[in-house]
């Protein structure tokens, strides 16, 4: 094997020139493939992180039925406290959780005194929603308070506080309607200013859970929402699993569910996005088989019509069907080898510089994100892995046609 | 018992409409340690008679027996691995590997085809290499050397892995009268030395009568055979 080997690396020598375009084609695939799947992969990467530690966490509970109306917002679908008690339990029983945070969400009227509109609020306490979403802060610009929110105090969404022509430090009225109909208002304190997150919430204020309560009118310990952070994202799938089986062990009255429970993946249109940027990857990829493929293929076609003659001496001498298409095999292989190897060192180097030089981009409201490019060794891996298999397929039917060569035809041949 | 033996021999094919009988009738059989040439005009069946005994073709008719074994139906697969083992071959355009040495054309049947120990297959390469006189060329590729050398590295590498038989088509076509005598005396000194039968094809003038056993061709038929050991 090792003499084939050398006497393929040789051949590919031979034609130093055609060798090098081919090498450099593959390597022109491998570089693109990488840098696409590392720019889009740290992209999503990073606009995942965004919206699951700025605002949805990983996981969310609600009563059932909550999330379909969550339009209107409904306070009469809001988790009763025993509930609130039982998910608890749950979720403190768990290993994967991090932390979790009860959420109060509803709609109000926000007056300053000089112009009304409607805002959607959440009411949180503050230490656990920054365990659960710990870029929330990030979010918040013009606070000069330790904490992310007191009491008395509202974070107002970004575009509204423009709308509205206010700031911190401002004061604001909130009129509420409970479930009961009962209005209620009172004045807060614009404590910072959130800045807007692509998504459902993404716009939404902020205020104590106490005080939604109290606007509220609601006495016992009733929520809208749970949010769940855990200790590693990739254990969603099978904690969120877990969860809803053991939720689902708790029934209604009619024996019907109680609970509803939702991965980001299900709560954000963004989800949508990265399923696209994983098809855009996949048929980047079908791209690089074709490229691959088209280039070895090409140049191994080349390689034995311009060998006919010696195919048919090292036939003549004795070289079995077999060993001949090693040799052309060996030298797509080697080829694929190449061209990936120059692909990932180019690859590397790229990366180097864009992490020093990093690209700057904007998605919707956020401005300056820096997309640093990284990719799992793995994928690298399997895309060398890839682009060796296509070089090696490439070069099947052209070492089948030099295998199955007839000598006195190959011998005739000048 | 003989070498090769060929009883009624046919060869022929389509041209168009036409058939060709490029071989017609031929028998005869050569002893081991032969010195043979096939001479005759082109499109006499030279090369299609060292073809079949070669095993790179098959006769339509008759029988061919090359060390014993009946080679006329053998499978691709089968010839490739018989040739390995019993024939070596020597072309009129040399046929060295341009990105192989000397040293590594000579060695390639040992290696490529019969696998051979590393240790016995460079003393084999070494041996053969003094015998054809290019002990210090070994080095050299194929395109650093002359004609005649070439000649007797295609000489030794068709030695190399003990062939009984060693099969030459116009082996001199390539080369002025004085290399040509050489690369004939080199074919029967390695005879000599190793007990090597030779089979050789020309229309060369100038070696048609250096061979011990004559058969001329006329036609695809075989109308004379002289000298000693070969019988029409």
């Amino acid at each position: 094997m090792k003499k084939i080997l050398t006497i393929a690396f040789r051949n590919l020598r031979r034609y130093r020139r055609r060798t090098l375009l081919t090498a450099s084609l593959v390597m022109l695939g491998v570089l693109s493939v990488l840098l696409f799947t590392s720019v889009t992969g740290s992209f999503k990467q990073m606009m995942i992180g965004q919206i699951t530690d700025a605002m949805l966490g990983h996981i969310q509970i609600h009563q059932k039925g909550f999330l379909a109306a969550i339009d209107t917002l409904p306070l009469n679908r809001n988790l009763k406290d025993t509930q609130v008690d039982k998910v608890r339990a749950v979720l403190d029983n768990s290993d994967a959780v991090a932390a979790y945070s009860t959420r109060l969400k509803f709609g109000a009227m926000f007056s300053t005194f000089a112009e009304t509109t409607n805002i959607r609020l959440n009411g949180v306490d503050p230490d656990r929603e920054l365990q659960t979403v710990p870029l929330l802060g990030d979010r918040i610009s013009g606070r000069d308070k330790p904490g992310l929110l007191a009491k008395g105090e509202i974070l107002v969404p970004k575009l509204l506080a423009t709308g509205m022509k206010v700031g911190v430090g401002d004061t604001v009225v909130l009129v509420a309607t409970n479930k009961d109909g009962s209005v209620n208002g009172q004045n807060f304190v614009i404590g910072g200013i959130v800045e807007a997150l692509s998504g459902p919430g993404g716009r939404d204020g902020y205020i104590h859970i106490e005080d939604a309560r109290s606007l509220l009118r609601i006495e016992t310990d009733e929520v809208s929402e749970v949010a769940v952070r855990l200790s590693d994202i990739g254990l969603l799938k099978n904690t969120t699993a877990t969860l809803a089986k053991e939720l689902a062990t708790l029934r209604g009255k009619e024996d019907k569910p109680l609970f509803e429970i939702h991965s980001w993946q299900e709560l954000t249109p963004f989800f949508n996005i990265v399923k696209m940027i994983d098809v855009m990857t996949f048929f980047i990829k079908i791209m690089l088989v074709a490229i691959v493929l088209v280039s070895i293929m090409n140049v191994m076609v080349m390689a034995v019509y311009e060998r006919i003659n010696e195919i048919g001496t090292i036939a003549a001498i004795g070289t079995g069907p077999g060993k001949i298409m090693a040799l052309f095999l060996s030298e797509g292989l080697l080829l694929g080898i190449i061209g990936a190897a120059l692909g990932i060192v180019v690859f590397l180097a790229a990366v180097a510089v864009l992490n020093v030089v990093p690209i700057s981009f904007d998605f919707g409201q956020q401005k300056g994100l820096l997309l640093e490019p990284a990719i799992s060794f793995a994928e690298i891996v399997s895309i060398s892995l890839i682009v060796v298999a296509i070089s090696v397929l490439g070069s099947l039917q052209p070492a089948w046609k030099a295998a199955t060569m007839d000598p006195i035809t190959a011998l005739r041949h000048v | 018992m003989a070498l090769v033996e060929a009883r009624d021999l046919h060869k022929s094919y389509q041209d168009g409409t036409t058939v060709v009988h490029a071989v017609d009738g031929v028998s005869f059989a050569i002893e081991p340690g032969s010195l043979v040439s096939f001479v005759g005009p082109s499109g006499s069946g030279k090369s299609t008679l060292l073809n079949m005994i070669g095993c790179l073709d098959r006769p339509s008719s008759g029988s061919l027996t090359v060390a014993g074994q009946d080679v006329s139906r053998l499978t691709p697969r089968e010839s490739a691995r018989f040739r390995g083992q019993h024939i070596g071959f020597i072309f009129q355009d040399f046929n060295l590997i341009p990105i192989l040495t000397v040293y590594e054309n000579i060695e390639y049947p040992l290696l490529m085809v019969q696998n051979w120990a590393p240790e016995r297959r460079r003393r084999q390469v070494e041996t053969v290499l003094a015998a054809v006189g290019m002990a210090d060329q070994g080095h050299k590729y194929p395109q650093q050397i002359s004609g005649g050398q070439k000649q007797r590295v295609a000489v030794a590498r068709a030695l190399v892995s003990q062939a009984q038989l060693v099969l030459a088509d116009e082996p001199t076509a390539n080369l002025d009268k004085a290399t040509a005598l050489q690369i004939i005396a080199l074919m029967k000194r390695m005879r000599d030395d190793f007990g090597t039968t030779f089979i050789f094809s020309t229309h060369d003038p100038k070696i048609v009568g250096t061979a011990e056993i004559i058969l001329t061709l006329e036609d695809g038929r075989l109308v004379s055979a002289e000298g000693h050991g070969g019988t029409p």
